[in-house]
């Protein structure tokens, strides 16, 4: 159940950071891809959450401390740039760990091996994003800079184990190494050279412990909802 | 691209013998009489061209403005699965939207210069997203009402004389359908749930009702476009016709819903089998045209800045792939 919850805390949140481009989004094809991405995030939440409870109770009513999703994803949207390098870090990394749930026994099997061919598409979308705005103009260069290197100490967490998720996590990170290099290269952009963990961030979203940005994030998020105890909507 | 072709046009116009328009345009005209389509390759007249671009990119700014007011409730909707429905529905605009200003490019105008029009200000987009969502039943409300309205403004557009529109109405109509499917069911949720979500439905329907019927424009003895855009089958019924058929579809409806429409003068006439209903503010109507709505400035602003801040995303779009297509005609040199 720990590892239901983590997983689809991470999908919960980032689908709502992703919402929040909605009307203003760069161009109108992006309004589109952005709420798609974040449409088939929710889908995929609402499955894993429910494998756990009732959905709406869990995302609705637990406290900040109850989330288990990772500090990267609860990372407030920036501009493009941030959003794009956010969105090239955990689809990469989605992708790895759903490839390996789709093959293995886990509980989770089918749901990553359809959910596997969504997120091979956020990270198409990611990777080609990664790739203009590196190595489109000066300014977009610099941004996607920027982007790369503000949220790389969040990374380290995604490769500490889950429990319950059954796979070879050592792998799924030097695949995810592997790949990433590979794009931030190819779009031009120096590879981070800091470390992959803030002084005390190590797999602290997955125990609870998240930035103060999230805090705001859900209050907006579960306002409607807690303001009308058990009404129906 | 298409910008060529126009001016293409316009100088082989430039260039024809005397009366050779007035041929083409009993041509047009018969092909308008017989109910056959207009194709973007087909001569027109240009105030048929430029009256339907003015319609199109309305329509269009319509779509991408009418986003905001409903993305204000995508962070607070109260369950999932609304979430992902309005979501969807806020993307589904996007989507319209893009047909749309495909649709008027066809026509030759591109839809960076519509935008460009819109945030000067110089196009309109519909005056009812110049109004508030401050509550989540407005979000229900936009949808039975709002979109309703459009739908019965819409449904007719399908059978418009220029093809690309008319083709894109079709496809944009049934998604509206189904929004407008969504937002009554949210209200009924909503009206059938806890006293104050009662209330709080009540009160978007309140709010709602007068501003959707000023949406089939205004009377018409005083509509400017209204008898051309007839004779050219742009427009098939007068805004009085459809503003009409709208109230008399909704009567019904807000009685399964449990709510009541806003208008003591509303009532059955038996003598003309339709409802009569109370004047509709028409100086309300000017102010919010006029740019004194609730929210004109802020939809306008928020518009503009998603535009200029997306410029450097635009940008390096264009500079990679110039750069790429240079590439790889280079190598296909070497």
């Amino acid at each position: 159940m720990t590892a239901a919850l983590a997983l689809g805390d991470d999908a919960l949140v980032l689908s709502h950071r992703l919402g929040e481009w909605a009307g203003h989004a760069p161009v109108l094809e992006e309004e589109v891809a952005l709420a798609n991405i974040a449409l088939d995030l929710l889908g995929q939440a609402r499955v894993l959450l429910s494998l756990v409870g009732d959905e709406d109770e869990l995302a609705y009513l637990r406290e900040e401390r109850a989330f288990r999703n990772v500090q990267l994803v609860e990372q407030p949207n920036g501009d493009f740039a941030h959003t794009i390098a956010r969105q090239l870090y955990f689809s990469t990394y989605q992708r790895l760990l759903y490839e390996q749930l789709a093959t293995g026994e886990s509980p989770f099997a089918g749901l990553a091996a359809k959910a596997v061919k969504e997120v091979a598409y956020h990270q198409d979308h990611a990777e080609r994003w990664t790739l203009r705005l590196g190595d489109g103009t000066a300014e977009s260069h610099e941004r996607m800079q920027r982007g790369v290197v503000a949220l790389w100490r969040f990374t380290g967490e995604l490769f500490q184990p889950v429990e319950g998720v059954e796979i070879d996590w050592r792998s799924l990170n030097s695949g995810w190494l592997e790949s990433v290099t590979a794009v931030l290269q190819q779009a031009t952009l120096t590879v981070p050279a800091g470390p992959q963990f803030g002084a005390w961030t190590a797999g602290a979203g997955r125990q609870g412990i998240h930035t103060e940005p999230f805090g705001r994030m859900i209050a907006e998020m579960q306002h409607l909802h807690r303001s009308h105890p058990g009404a129906s909507w | 691209m298409t910008a060529v072709t126009a001016d293409q046009t316009a100088q082989a116009g430039a260039g024809r013998p005397e009366g050779a328009d007035e041929a083409l345009e009993a041509a047009f005209d018969r092909a308008v009489a017989a109910d056959e389509r207009i194709e973007p390759r087909d001569w027109m007249p240009d105030a048929y061209r430029a009256s339907l671009v003015r319609q199109m990119a309305q329509h269009a700014h319509s779509e991408i403005i009418g986003m905001q007011p409903e993305a204000n409730w995508i962070s607070r909707a109260p369950s999932l699965r609304r979430k992902a429905i309005l979501m969807a529905k806020v993307q589904d605009e996007a989507g319209h939207g893009l047909y749309l200003y495909s649709a008027a490019e066809t026509l030759g105008t591109g839809r960076e210069e519509l935008l460009d029009k819109l945030h000067a200000g110089r196009q309109r987009y519909s005056s009812i997203f110049n109004y508030p969502t401050l509550t989540w039943a407005d979000v229900g409300a936009i949808g039975w009402l709002v979109d309703g309205a459009a739908i019965t403004n819409q449904v007719p557009l399908c059978r418009c004389s220029y093809g690309p529109y008319a083709r894109a109405m079709v496809r944009i109509c049934k998604e509206e359908s189904f929004h407008q499917r969504q937002g009554y069911e949210l209200l009924l949720t909503l009206s059938r749930g806890t006293p104050a979500q009662h209330e709080m439905a009540q009160d978007a329907v309140n709010r709602w009702w007068w501003p959707s019927l000023m949406m089939f424009g205004p009377p018409d003895d005083a509509s400017a476009h209204s008898a051309q855009s007839m004779a050219w089958k742009i427009k098939r019924h007068s805004n009085d016709e459809l503003r009409q058929r709208f109230v008399d579809i909704c009567v019904p409806q807000a009685e399964a819903l449990g709510l009541t429409l806003p208008d003591p003068d509303l009532r059955w006439n038996e003598e003309r089998g339709q409802h009569d209903f109370g004047a509709i503010d028409w100086q309300e109507f000017q102010e919010v045209l006029k740019g004194n709505g609730p929210c004109n400035e802020q939809r306008l602003t928020q518009r503009r800045r998603a535009h200029e801040e997306g410029s450097w995303v635009r940008d390096a779009a264009v500079a990679y792939a110039e750069k790429h297509t240079a590439v790889r005609n280079g190598e296909a040199t070497a």
